[in-house]
Formats: structure tokens, C-alpha cells, sequence
């Protein structure tokens, strides 16, 4: 691949971060380019070492917060002409309870994502409550002359208290798991608004 | 390594390239690779986050017929090389408290 066919791929790849940011961005690895190519590299080679135009977008885009490329995203890309805005207003009834509906979808989705998590933590403190409840029971049980219960509370405990240990490992897992999809979703989302529809 | 820790050694890495004269990005990423291997997206950014903190500026000058952008250290830049100096004097000494023990033992 040649310079120029790398900064325009570049240039398709970052399309909907603002204009300003990709402009500095292909003069930067522009230059990187013409640097290589000054110390004897082919102009092949220089570009191979900058890495693919897939690899470095992948990069800036998650380097780029999702509040900035949303933000260019709704951005008008030019002044709005009168009747836009009286229909804009007029339809205010209309769009905006779908934009909040909108908006709560987003944030049920989110919910829905971690109240998995927070279900197998209660899960996990409702069996060390249990097993230590069962402990004391057992204890007074036994004092109180009811040996066979009290085994039985006791072997409950036991199990119990077993069980969470192993519990709690899952616990984290589930964590961990949730935290990195919740970034994988963030960059799928980003992904949506910045380049042309790849086709993969 | 820790990323917030990782991610302020190489900020000073990159200060520290550009402490006795001014340089450009190409010359940055092969003065550090003895040290470390940073990708090109990755200066820019430490780049951009640098200069946001007015630890260093930027200029561009003509080079062989073409535009080539130069970083210049500002003494706030200065000051953060000194910081982290001492700041890893200490964590040094910590270090040499930390494995005097198994020294001995070894």
C-alpha cells in the first residue's frame, strides 16, 4: 500500500470523528511515512511498519471518547433553514418522549446487564448469612440438648459455607465479565458511529 | 504493569526525549526503543495529553521541501522529570527495603 491509499483508507476508516481531529491525524502519520521513507525505506515498507489502516482506527476510536464522536454525530452539518426549525419545535411533542423513550431503553439495557451481577452477589451474602445463622443455631441446639438437630444445622452450615467459597469465585468471574463486556459494548457503539459500514 | 503507572512513566519517557533539544515524532519513537516500543497512536496521544498540559509545545517547521512538526519542553515539563525523579527515589528505596531480606536469606 502506497502513503496516499493509507491516509485516504485512514481518512474513510475515522470518518465521523470532527473534521479537525482526522485532518491532524493524517498529517501526523503522514509524516511518520515520509520520515521512514527519508531514512532509505521503500515507500511499501514505511507504510507496513505504521501497521494496518483497520489496526490504527480500532485504536483511536477507542481512545476517543464516546461523548466527542456523539457529540459530532448529531452536529448539523449545516444552518438549518427556517421551516426546519418551526417543524422541529412543532414536532417537539412528538420527538422528544421518543428520544427520552429512547434513552431509557439505553439505560434498561444497562441495568438489565448488571442486575446479574448484583443477583449472584445477593446470592452469595444470603449463603454466608445462612451458613453463619446455621452455626449459631446448631450451637444452641446442641447446648439445649437437641444433638440431632443440631447435627443436621451443623452439616447445613457446612454445606453452606462450602458452597459460597465456590460461589464466590463465580461471583468474580461474573464481574470481571460484565466489566469487559460493558467496554466491549461501548466500543461496538462507537464503532456504529465512526468510518463507513465495513463490510464484515 | 499497572496502566495509570505505565501510563505516566511513558509520558516522562516521552519528555524526557525531548528534554535536551526539541524533536519530532519519528525521532521520539527511535530514541525510546531501547526502552520501550510505543506505537505511533499511541505518542499521539501522550503527545496530545502533554501538550493539553502545557508541558510541551509545538511548532512546524519546513524540512526537505515538506512539514515536519517539533516538540519543544516547557518548564512545566521540566518539573515533571524532576518530580518523577524523586518520586522514584523513594519508590527505589522502598524497593531495596523490600528485597534486603531475601538478599540474606539467598
Amino acid at each position: 500500500m502506497l502513503k496516499q491509499e493509507f491516509l485516504n483508507a485512514l481518512k474513510e476508516g475515522l470518518k465521523g470523528l470532527p473534521e479537525k481531529d482526522i485532518e491532524e491525524r493524517l498529517t501526523f502519520y503522514g509524516e511518520m511515512i515520509d520520515d521512514r521513507i527519508e531514512e532509505g525505506r521503500t515507500e511499501e515498507e514505511a507504510v507496513k511498519e505504521i501497521g494496518t489502516v483497520d489496526e490504527v482506527v480500532q485504536q483511536i476510536v477507542a481512545e476517543t471518547p464516546l461523548a466527542k464522536i456523539v457529540k459530532e454525530k448529531i452536529k448539523p452539518k449545516r444552518k438549518m433553514r427556517a421551516w426546519e426549525i418551526v417543524l422541529l419545535i412543532l414536532g417537539f411533542p412528538l420527538w422528544f418522549p421518543l428520544l427520552v423513550a429512547a434513552g431509557a431503553v439505553v439505560l434498561a439495557l444497562y441495568v438489565t446487564l448488571w442486575s446479574l451481577v448484583i443477583a449472584l452477589w445477593a446470592i452469595e451474602v444470603a449463603f454466608i448469612v445462612s451458613a453463619v445463622a446455621l452455626m449459631i443455631g446448631a450451637i444452641v441446639l446442641f447446648a439445649s440438648g437437641h444433638g440431632t438437630t443440631g447435627l443436621l444445622a451443623l452439616g447445613a452450615a457446612l454445606i453452606l459455607a462450602a458452597l459460597s467459597i465456590f460461589l464466590f469465585f463465580g461471583c468474580v468471574a461474573a464481574s470481571k465479565g460484565t466489566v469487559l463486556l460493558a467496554k466491549k459494548i461501548v466500543i461496538g457503539v462507537k464503532n456504529l458511529f465512526v468510518g463507513k459500514e465495513r463490510t464484515k | 504493569m499497572d496502566i495509570q503507572l505505565k501510563r505516566g512513566m511513558l509520558d516522562v519517557c516521552v519528555l524526557a526525549a525531548i528534554k535536551d533539544e526539541d524533536s519530532y515524532g519519528y525521532k521520539i519513537i527511535k530514541d525510546l526503543k531501547p526502552y520501550v516500543e510505543l506505537s505511533e497512536s499511541t505518542l499521539y496521544t501522550i503527545l496530545k495529553r502533554l501538550e493539553a498540559a502545557s508541558m510541551l509545545t509545538t511548532r512546524t517547521a519546513e524540512h526537505d521541501g515538506r512539514l515536519r512538526k517539533y516538540y519543544h519542553i516547557t518548564d512545566a515539563g521540566h518539573r515533571r522529570i524532576e518530580e518523577f525523579k524523586r518520586e522514584w527515589k523513594e519508590v527505589i528505596s522502598i524497593y531495596q527495603f523490600v528485597i534486603k531480606g531475601e538478599e540474606e536469606h539467598a
